[in-house]
């Protein structure tokens, strides 16, 4: 008789005790197929974007007058973008060339600014800063122009057709993307070296003929052919991720119409820089 | 079966059901298309009557039920009977879904220019008959934005027809068009029709008007076909819901009799 | 726009790209890339510290030449230099490689100082002459112990060693 409180009590504990334990293994489980789910859907994403990539490309032979195309993406990818790469160059050379000269001024070794001005800019500044503006400006539009073509069934039209929609909207801006960005690339260094050379020569007093050979003897063939490497397959990621988002628009659960396509043309810019900055370290270790 | 034959229906749709989540939209919907007729399927709002186009069309895939043209069934597998289809088969958007970065000449060259392998002059030579005959040659170089509906309505139709297609697959195509304009694009549907001698299929709910210019008439209800036959079955027919689609001013009228007594406005 | 309209801006671009990316390889990219022919020699360094491949190879302070590869001689633990010189260049059989910094902390390159014999070195030919790599640290650590003038002769170490295989 002594016990039965007491034992009640423990009854009473023990069911609180599983109560809290089974609302806790609750918990976990939904925490784990939450888990489960996203990595799933992530995997899904990615094989999709593959498909989408390999897709597109394999168009390539079967593209019907892709010339034309190829012209006019390489129009929206090339010479809208060149103000905005010239004036991004030019001003990264220039603070290159004028942070540079003061740091090496403290050692004593300016001779080295050209070193260190084409260095930067060879191997990462240019490739990465001219990707990350080509994103702003020819992915996001380009994003925004799909998702819209998508909304108002132009998409759906050429599939009706008979036109193959990867074909016709997505392979010429890829390999358009393959030209641009490498030339792109190409002048946002060549005129981020002139910047170096005006901030650092020109404004600070280095002697031209020392900063141009330092230029010359600091870069090599193999960094060249890396930043070429680094530009092509940044244009292609980022151009297939802007594509692939404002083609899918329609398939985010979240928002319809005009909502879709901002939401997924900020996706589109936002994938692109974070795939630009991580493909570019992995580039980087393969490449040293 | 005979593909070439001639008494093979163009298309037939057997047992179409589609839903969207838990929303059933057709549920059984069954359609005979023959060659060079004008099918009209009428239908209220929300009834289903532009998904069974989208499912004709491969823009939705249909949950159940097959697809027949020309004697041959269109399935996901049949790749080759699906491009044949495509080739043969225009569609024209109730949006209109021209593309808005081409120009009216542009849009018209696209569906020849990407999916035959006509010479230049020719694909050139088509395109402009096609904005000719339906009188937008002096427009080749607008943009669709700088049009109006009916132009854009009439470009549309124009990239419809320059492939000449053995059918064509009207998707509203008097939405929110006043009544002469409404009379107008059934005119020239018909006016091709039998000038180019395509088989149409025509989705609206203008019963005056279609019940002049079809061949054969079905009415969309509930997921299923409630009517098929001729118009004329079709205006004598004494079923309840053919009645409330058909006369409907007069449904109307008794549906507003009893309020007359009471204006709310002195 | 009209596709026709497209072409000349995008005609201009690529012209202007494939210039830059000229620019790129040949003048600055290739600037200190050897034009021509060019001949292998290899040299013998007791510490090739400092050293890697690409270092500049000078004469009388003008670049000749590049280090190419840098490897390990198993039998005495020598470290053994490949250059890659102009092949217009006749170097006499006992030129001296050093190995020598630019300023005070720039980088490693390899001097050579030709000699006064009438024969040359043939393509894959050893120099065995050489004065290894300062070590600085060591140099300046001595300094503060007080016993640099002993060693400073010890630290320059002349490696007239091994004879060639």
């Amino acid at each position: 008789m002594r016990f039965l409180p007491m034992r009640h009590l423990t009854k009473r504990w023990r069911r609180l005790g599983l109560h809290v334990f089974k609302s806790r293994v609750k918990f976990t489980h939904s925490m784990v197929r939450a888990l489960g789910h996203s990595s799933i859907s992530l995997v899904h994403r990615l094989g999709d974007f593959a498909l989408f990539t390999l897709s597109a490309i394999r168009e390539t032979r079967r593209c019907r007058k892709l010339g034309r195309r190829v012209v006019r993406a390489l129009f929206e990818q090339g010479v809208r973008c060149l103000p905005v790469i010239l004036i991004v160059g030019a001003f990264t050379g220039l603070v290159l060339g004028l942070q540079g000269y003061h740091v090496l001024n403290r050692f004593g070794s300016e001779s080295l600014l050209g070193a260190l001005v084409s260095l930067s800019l060879v191997r990462e500044l240019g490739p990465v800063l001219a990707a990350l503006m080509l994103v702003g400006q020819a992915g996001s539009a380009l994003a925004a122009e799909l998702g819209i073509q998508r909304n108002s069934e132009q998409i759906a039209a050429l599939e009706t057709m008979g036109v193959n929609s990867h074909g016709y909207l997505v392979t010429p801006r890829l390999l358009a993307a393959l030209l641009a960005y490498p030339m792109h690339t190409a002048l946002f260094v060549s005129v981020g070296l002139w910047g170096g050379w005006l901030s650092g020569s020109l404004m600070l007093g280095l002697e031209a003929g020392v900063y141009w050979s330092s230029v010359e003897r600091a870069v090599e063939p193999s960094d060249v052919q890396e930043c070429m490497i680094k530009a092509g397959v940044f244009g292609l990621l980022t151009i297939a991720v802007c594509c692939y988002c404002g083609f899918n628009a329609h398939r985010n659960r979240a928002a319809t119409g005009a909502h879709a396509v901002s939401a997924s043309t900020t996706r589109a810019v936002v994938l692109s820089c974070i795939l630009v900055l991580t493909a570019d370290y992995v580039i980087t270790s393969f490449l040293m | 079966m005979n593909a070439a034959s001639s008494t093979t229906p163009l298309l037939s749709i057997r047992g179409l059901k589609k839903s969207f989540g838990e929303q059933v939209v057709l549920s059984d919907a069954n359609l005979v298309v023959h060659r060079g007729q004008v099918v009209t399927v009428l239908g209220r709002s929300g009834t289903g009557k532009s998904v069974l186009l989208k499912c004709l069309a491969g823009i939705e895939k249909p949950d159940q039920g097959s697809i027949w043209f020309d004697g041959k069934e269109l399935t996901e597998q049949a790749a080759e009977t699906r491009a044949d289809f495509r080739r043969r088969c225009s569609y024209l958007f109730q949006s209109n879904a021209l593309l808005d970065s081409l120009t009216a000449l542009e849009n018209v060259i696209l569906p020849l220019e990407q999916t035959t392998l006509l010479p230049e002059t020719e694909v050139m030579k088509r395109s402009l008959e096609a904005l000719r005959q339906l009188e937008l040659d002096t427009f080749a170089d607008r943009y669709p934005s700088q049009m109006s509906g009916g132009m854009q309505k009439r470009l549309a139709l124009a990239r419809a027809i320059v492939t000449q297609p053995e059918l064509v697959l009207f998707d509203e195509p008097t939405a929110g068009l006043d009544p002469q304009r409404r009379n107008a694009v059934f005119a020239m549907i018909v006016k091709y029709q039998r000038q180019f001698g395509f088989t149409a299929v025509i989705v609206t709910h203008d019963v005056a008007e279609v019940l002049v210019i079809s061949d054969h008439v079905a009415l969309l209800d509930a997921g299923r076909m409630r009517f098929e036959g001729k118009p004329e079955d079709f205006a004598k027919s004494n079923d309840p819901v053919v009645i409330d689609f058909r006369d409907s001013p007069a449904a109307l009228r008794q549906q507003i009799h009893g309020l007359r007594l009471n204006p709310p406005f002195v | 726009m009209k596709s026709s309209h497209l072409e000349y801006p995008v005609g201009l671009f690529v012209l202007l790209g494939l210039a830059a990316i000229a620019w790129l390889a040949v003048k600055v990219g290739a600037g200190s890339l050897l034009g021509g022919p060019t001949y292998v020699i290899e040299a013998r360094f007791a510490n090739a510290g400092g050293l890697n491949p690409g270092s500049s190879v000078m004469c009388a302070g003008v670049s000749i030449g590049r280090v190419e590869s840098l490897r390990m001689d198993p039998k005495d633990f020598s470290a053994i230099a490949t250059l890659r010189v102009m092949e217009g260049l006749q170097l006499p059989v006992d030129t001296m490689a050093s190995i020598k910094t630019t300023g005070l902390i720039g980088d490693k390159y390899v001097s050579l100082a030709p000699g006064a014999e009438e024969e040359a070195l043939k393509p894959g030919a050893q120099i065995t002459m050489t004065e290894s790599s300062v070590d600085l640290e060591s140099l300046i650590g001595k300094m503060a112990f007080g016993s640099v003038s002993n060693d400073t002769n010890a630290k320059a170490n002349e490696t007239g060693t091994s004879p060639a295989p």
